[in-house]
């Protein structure tokens, strides 16, 4: 820690008030930093949902310490006139409550010399990470407001002097302030008002600039990664869950529970993963649209009975969050390292399906068209999001309730001679569901004949393993295999979490978008080579982007997708999410 | 799907409850009675095959399922409580029995084993225990004598047998029973009143390896009916069956414990609009 003089707020040069005061900006990224339970996360997200009702769009994250309860909470909104697809190469304004601890975010605060640090907690020494980039220093004193004014939480003056700092509309905060703390009783609410107040008057001390005036004012949601996944599994038909807690996906178990509930569905937490998927495998034999939600450990577990679901034809949904890696790894941080896992992670030779989202409302879009294919065809598939997409707050345009008529084909009257697994033309056989009379048979991980009886001959085996690969093979994904923007001559390969920080890179390098093209893959397996071939028509450079160490990605594309020899790479792990910067200055770099 | 009303007199007999496939079991194996023995129940039962669903693991006895003309799910081993949990939540209106042996249960998915007997799931468990693992040829398993020896374990395991009655009363199940594979009526009999009973009922049923345990055969002889009459006290039957000789069959308690069987009617797409919740 090193103590150094910090402007108190009487003595910002009136200069560069002046000048700053006045500019605008489309984006502008805020850093809000606290122990825990000084209500960081509270500010951030209010701050958040008044920017969305001022017709903003916006990306919040989240950094916690290891500590269950307490330690340091870092928050990360920016907001923009422009849909935000990651966090912002430097923070324009830090506010600290205090700094206990605040040394643990080192690599995540980027701070420059243009930053407004503003401390909250006069008189303590600031971190190193703070004051090496030498920012612009300010105070706010939280103990003496919050002293002077009974009931004022430090965490609301904080709210309204950043709101104020960034040129947000009061009316937006106070709004959401009367709202959350209005039924906590009138003085809570005044409470919490004064406080913001205090803050907007702090605010007029500090020079930042303004966020321009919104653009337009089409409808915004405000979502997490995991609930968008939670509401599309929804959306595709999903009723019946079960899964065991784990970071970073329970939020998808704790958002679908109580709402699958008021649906008339069901949610059951098992006693481990091992549970969890068999579970909803008997609930898919039973005819119900199903899901499990895990994390890296939880998938490996998953793993053998996943395969069960491949030999016996049960549709079902996996939604794997992706974090850290190998082990235990880094439960709270990101990563795009179980690509492995999903495709190639089943023993024997078991096709299914492994989809990813490319952002989070595509969570909601891709957790609705993965049910929609497992139920198609009759097989388990996995959807890879990451914590970057779960963790993350958006606000994002109105996804569109695009409709994916779900539907499992069902024996409803089996004939006489009905058999299970019939082979037939798509390799999909309709399943004759419990309680259905003259369709008993047994479901079976042992090689089966077409009738469902366990065989070992040579026969069966093969005309098995041909239906159970040919059905998923065959299987028209139509254009949601990929998302393809631009025609470039250029173009970059990238799946999941990297596409936006890719996205938004081309749009710096390239901003007439006549070199790059961006092909972000949705489909991962089974691959789609004679269409990633059509997409690359035209190309003379390819790039291949991932956050992986050991390049997953790129060995997928090269062994299944014929992948151009020509085509470069940029990997690398976690936890530390792809910065625009960073990318645009491998693009500049891939492009020269 | 409505259930027909259990134990009315249609014309269902043993006979309609077994498949036309020969079991893998060796000749003398006591799996071939308890296969009669469910079938033999089904039929006392009344419920069609089709409103039922027979689930298993990995091993000879979770062969059982597709030797039923019922539904079946043979699944991966140990996982045959939360495949038949599943199915029982989400289909209520079934009759779900899940079926296996010693090793599949009581080892490999020993946990799935604690946690049904606390979920306490309207299902019935048939363990047919015939202390080895018979289809991978002869290792002990966790109800094997300490002393058995083998070529895996030479000298024996010198591990205390796991004991899965007293097992299941701690951990919650609401029906507790031991019966013997030789007794094809008796265990016809327990199966039904467990089926009848709500919640999870777990029935032990000694069932000889004649195969890699040929002294089981001296079950036959050690096997006696229980002296004393079923309880409903929890703490009792543990008592009881923690002094027995471990060859007392029937009925040990029968409890009154509420079968966890949450409310499932998915409704529609087009009823499942939850929109409201992410407008800013």
């Amino acid at each position: 820690m090193t103590q150094v003089e910090t402007q108190s707020r009487a003595s910002v040069p009136a200069a560069i008030t002046a000048t700053m005061a006045a500019a605008e900006t489309p984006s502008i990224a805020i850093a809000m930093l606290g122990s825990g339970g000084s209500g960081v996360m509270t500010a951030a997200e209010i701050l958040l949902r008044a920017a969305a009702r001022a017709g903003y769009f916006g990306l919040m994250t989240k950094t916690f310490g290891p500590q269950i309860r307490g330690g340091e909470a870092a928050a990360f909104v920016t907001l923009s006139t422009r849909p935000v697809e990651t966090q912002a190469d430097q923070i324009d304004l830090l506010f600290a409550i205090d700094w206990k601890n605040a040394e643990r975010f080192a690599g995540e605060l980027q701070l420059g010399p243009d930053t407004l640090v503003i401390s909250g907690d006069v008189g303590a020494a600031l971190p190193d990470i703070v004051t090496g980039p030498r920012p612009r220093l300010g105070e706010v004193n939280l103990k003496t407001l919050t002293r002077s004014h009974k009931g004022v939480r430090p965490n609301m003056v904080a709210l309204g002097t950043v709101g104020g700092a960034i040129g947000l509309p009061r009316h937006a905060i106070a709004e959401l302030i009367a709202e959350r703390l209005g039924k906590k009783g009138e003085a809570a609410m005044t409470q919490g008002l004064t406080a913001v107040d205090l803050g907007y008057d702090e605010a007029a001390n500090f020079a930042v600039a303004k966020l321009a005036p919104p653009l337009g004012d089409s409808a915004r949601w405000i979502i997490s990664g995991n609930q968008a996944a939670g509401y599309g599994a929804i959306r595709g038909g999903v009723r019946f869950a079960a899964a065991y807690p784990i970071t970073p996906a329970t939020e998808i178990l704790e958002w679908l529970a109580p709402r699958l509930q008021k649906i008339g569905g069901l949610l059951v937490q098992a006693e481990d993963e091992l549970a969890s998927i068999n579970m909803i495998i008997g609930g898919s034999f039973g005819g119900a649209a199903v899901l499990t939600a895990t994390s890296g450990p939880g998938l490996a577990l998953m793993s053998e009975s996943i395969g069960l679901a491949v030999a016996a034809e049960i549709p079902l949904l996996v939604i794997n969050v992706m974090r850290g890696g190998p082990s235990t790894g880094i439960p709270t941080k990101s990563e795009q390292s179980d690509l492995n896992i999903a495709v190639y992670g089943l023993h024997g030779d078991a096709p299914h399906v492994v989809t990813a989202p490319n952002s989070i409302s595509d969570c909601l879009f891709t957790a609705q068209w993965s049910t929609h294919l497992a139920e198609a065809m009759q097989v388990p598939a996995i959807m890879l999001s990451d914590q970057s997409f779960g963790q993350a707050l958006g606000i994002v345009e109105k996804p569109a309730a695009l409709a994916f008529a779900t539907h499992r084909a069902v024996a409803e009257a089996p004939a006489q001679d009905y058999q299970r697994y019939a082979v037939t033309a798509s390799g999909v056989s309709p399943m004759a569901l419990p309680g259905t009379p003259g369709g008993q048979y047994t479901a079976d991980g042992l090689e089966h004949s077409e009738s469902g009886t366990p065989s070992s001959a040579v026969n069966d085996h093969n005309r098995q393993l041909e239906k159970r690969l040919r059905k998923v093979v065959e299987f028209d994904y139509g254009d949601h295999w990929a998302q393809i923007e631009g025609d470039g001559p250029a173009a970059i390969i990238t799946w999941g979490s990297a596409t936006g920080p890719v996205r938004q890179a081309m749009r710096r390098v390239d901003p007439d978008g006549t070199r790059l093209r961006l092909i972000s893959l949705r489909l991962i397996s089974p691959a789609q080579p004679a269409r990633l071939a059509q997409a690359l028509t035209g190309c003379g450079q390819i790039l291949v982007v991932e956050q992986s160490q050991m390049a997953q990605f790129f060995g997928h594309l090269k062994a299944q997708f014929d992948l151009p020899p020509m085509a470069g790479l940029y990997a690398r792990p976690g936890p530390q999410p792809f910065r625009v910067a960073e990318i645009a200055a491998k693009l500049e770099e891939w492009l020269s | 799907m409505t259930p027909t009303t259990p134990d009315t007199a249609c014309a269902l007999t043993a006979r309609d409850y077994k498949s036309d496939l020969k079991p893998v079991w060796c000749p003398g194996c006591g799996d071939f009675s308890i296969l009669m023995s469910i079938t033999m129940a089904m039929a006392q039962i009344g419920r069609p095959p089709e409103e039922v669903a027979v689930i298993s693991g990995i091993g000879c006895s979770s062969r059982v399922p597709a030797y039923t003309n019922c539904y079946g799910f043979h699944g991966v081993h140990g996982r045959a409580l939360p495949l038949a949990t599943g199915l029982k939540l989400s289909r209520p209106d079934l009759l779900v029995l899940a079926a296996g042996g010693d090793g599949d249960g009581y080892s490999i998915g020993g946990n799935h084993f604690l946690h049904a007997c606390r979920r306490n799931v309207d299902l019935t468990y048939i363990v047919m225990d015939n202390q080895v693992y018979g289809m991978t040829k002869g290792q002990p398993s966790p109800t094997t004598p300490p002393e058995w020896d083998s070529a895996l374990v030479p000298g024996g395991t010198g591990l205390r047998p796991f004991h899965p009655l007293v097992i299941a009363l701690a951990a919650g199940a609401n029906f507790v029973a031991r019966s013997f594979s030789g007794d094809a009526n008796g265990t016809a009999q327990i199966i039904v009143d467990a089926i009848r009973h709500p919640g999870f009922s777990l029935i032990e049923i000694l069932s000889p390896c004649v195969t890699f345990r040929p002294e089981e055969r001296d079950w036959a002889k050690q096997v006696h009916p229980a002296a004393v009459a079923e309880t409903g006290d929890r703490a009792q039957a543990a008592r009881r069956v923690l002094t027995d000789d471990g060859f007392n069959t029937g009925i040990l308690y029968r409890g009154d414990r509420e079968p966890y069987q949450p409310a499932f009617h998915p409704v529609e797409v087009e009823g499942a609009d939850f929109d409201a919740d992410f407008l800013p």
